[in-house]
């Protein structure tokens, strides 16, 4: 049987939702928020979205979608082109890579992990910009950076992992 | 038999497809970052056509957000109301104070100008822009402006919000353009520390409070110390409020800026005529600098 346009176009759509999302996750973290003191530890959203659908849906995120979200990453948010790409790249393949190791764990094992490639992820990406700069970044605010986003994850997971049960649970 | 040898090797195939194009991606983002290093307009060009394009959508959620954070704000104010009204009749005394001699100051300072025939500084065309997108990183303070090129941005025009300096242009687009915040690991402002006339740069190093370095000479900055602009290196007028002296620690002076990064809602980009920071431009020839002048 041969499935009708308007189901191709449905299926077409709810795959592109975890790359929207990952977008929106982006546009969001330049939100002013107006909070003092926030902005300079503000959580890397985008690679929260990164890490989710690389282990659940790595078909509908692939590397050079990660790519493409980590240029848009440093061109909004002032880093050197080319670190946050680099970055969202590694991270992705990381978790592509272990995925059969997360399927059915607890999320405890999903948290913990992402706190292993995060520190890995935004210390490459404290050595890079040290590098490109010719000299070293302050590190306490990126270790606060760092606690925030881990502080964000189970939120965001949870958040995720709704849209993916309502939107692509059977596509 | 055949067609699952075939299917295999298929799969083999993609599979080394995958792993060079996951290669090439990383070779290619090395590759960006080196071409950056180099400083190629091309880089920047990109950067800021991508800018653009993204303005719309940062702009629409940055005003909720704004909304947001005015009412909250309303309740705060609310909610201190009558410490904030002590305050302010303390501050109220003092300032009528200071009107009084500010008036004898005033009328002085004409009689002295025409004495002296004194030429004005022109008054500077400026713009006011809002800020579209404040990406919080520990790598880089900047934000994004809701005003390009088509309104009179230009790179290295300084950024003020109300009397106070903020920052710089640094990139500019059509439509949007990059604030560089005087807290940045990238900015350099030289200053004046206005009680001793001490000569210094402010040198931004991601942290709320940037520091001084080459201090010219061995004075004593005192913490509260008022510090502004500087003229040297014809980037700012003399005299624009940066902040005041907030720590001094074993010969680091902090100054701790008089706008905090989260109030900024609309700043103004202004030009002064002056070549701004621009540290491998020329300024423009002194006939095309001041808009006020071709209109």
């Amino acid at each position: 049987m041969k499935t009708s346009i308007w189901v191709r176009m449905d299926t077409w759509v709810r795959h592109l939702i975890p790359f929207s999302i990952t977008m929106f996750l982006l546009l969001l973290t330049a939100v002013p928020t107006h909070l003092p003191g926030f902005a300079g530890i503000a959580p890397m959203l985008p690679l929260m979205g990164v890490y989710y659908w690389a282990i659940y849906r790595p078909d509908l995120l692939p590397a050079w979608l990660a790519f493409i979200i980590g240029l848009l990453y440093d061109i909004v948010g002032g880093t050197p082109l080319g670190v946050n790409a680099l970055v969202m790249l590694l991270v992705q393949g990381t978790a592509a890579s272990q995925r059969k190791f997360f399927l059915g764990k607890s999320f405890a094992v999903a948290w913990w992990a992402f706190g292993l490639l995060t520190a890995g992820a935004i210390g490459m990406a404290w050595m890079l910009v040290s590098f490109l700069l010719g000299r070293a970044i302050e590190p306490g605010p990126v270790i606060f950076e760092y606690l925030m986003t881990l502080c964000f994850f189970p939120i965001l997971t949870w958040m995720l992992a709704r849209t993916q049960m309502a939107f692509l649970k059977d596509v | 038999m055949k067609q699952s040898s075939a299917a295999g090797r298929l799969a083999t195939f993609r599979l080394l497809a995958q792993r060079f194009a996951f290669l090439s991606l990383v070779v290619g983002s090395v590759a960006l970052m080196l071409l950056g290093k180099a400083d190629i307009v091309l880089i920047e060009h990109t950067r800021a056509l991508v800018a653009d394009a993204l303005a719309p959508a940062l702009d629409a959620m940055a005003r909720p957000a704004a909304t947001v954070a005015q009412v909250t704000e309303n309740f705060h104010e609310l909610a201190n109301i009558r410490t904030e009204n002590a305050r302010l009749r303390e501050e109220n005394a003092r300032l009528m104070h200071w009107q009084t001699v500010a008036r004898r100051l005033e009328s002085e300072n004409v009689v002295l100008h025409e004495n002296l025939n004194v030429i004005p500084d022109p008054d500077p065309a400026f713009v006011t822009a809002r800020v579209i997108g404040d990406m919080g990183s520990a790598f880089g303070h900047s934000m994004l402006l809701g005003a390009g090129s088509k309104d009179g941005v230009r790179k290295g025009q300084a950024v003020l919000s109300g009397e106070a300096l903020i920052g710089h242009i640094a990139e500019v687009g059509q439509r949007s353009s990059r604030l560089l915040l005087i807290t940045d690991i990238n900015s350099r402002t030289p200053i004046l520390v206005e009680s001793t006339r001490t000569k210094a740069i402010l040198t931004g190093d991601n942290t709320v409070r940037p520091r001084l370095s080459y201090v010219a000479g061995s004075p004593t900055i005192s913490v509260g110390d008022r510090v502004v602009t500087a003229a040297s290196g014809g980037a700012f007028p003399p005299g624009i409020p940066i902040g005041a002296v907030s720590s001094v620690n074993d010969g680091v002076v902090r100054v701790e800026p008089f706008v905090q990064r989260h109030h900024l809602e609309f700043v103004s980009v202004v030009d002064f005529g002056l070549g701004g920071i621009l540290p491998f431009e020329r300024p423009p020839p002194p006939e095309r600098r001041r808009r006020g002048k071709e209109e």
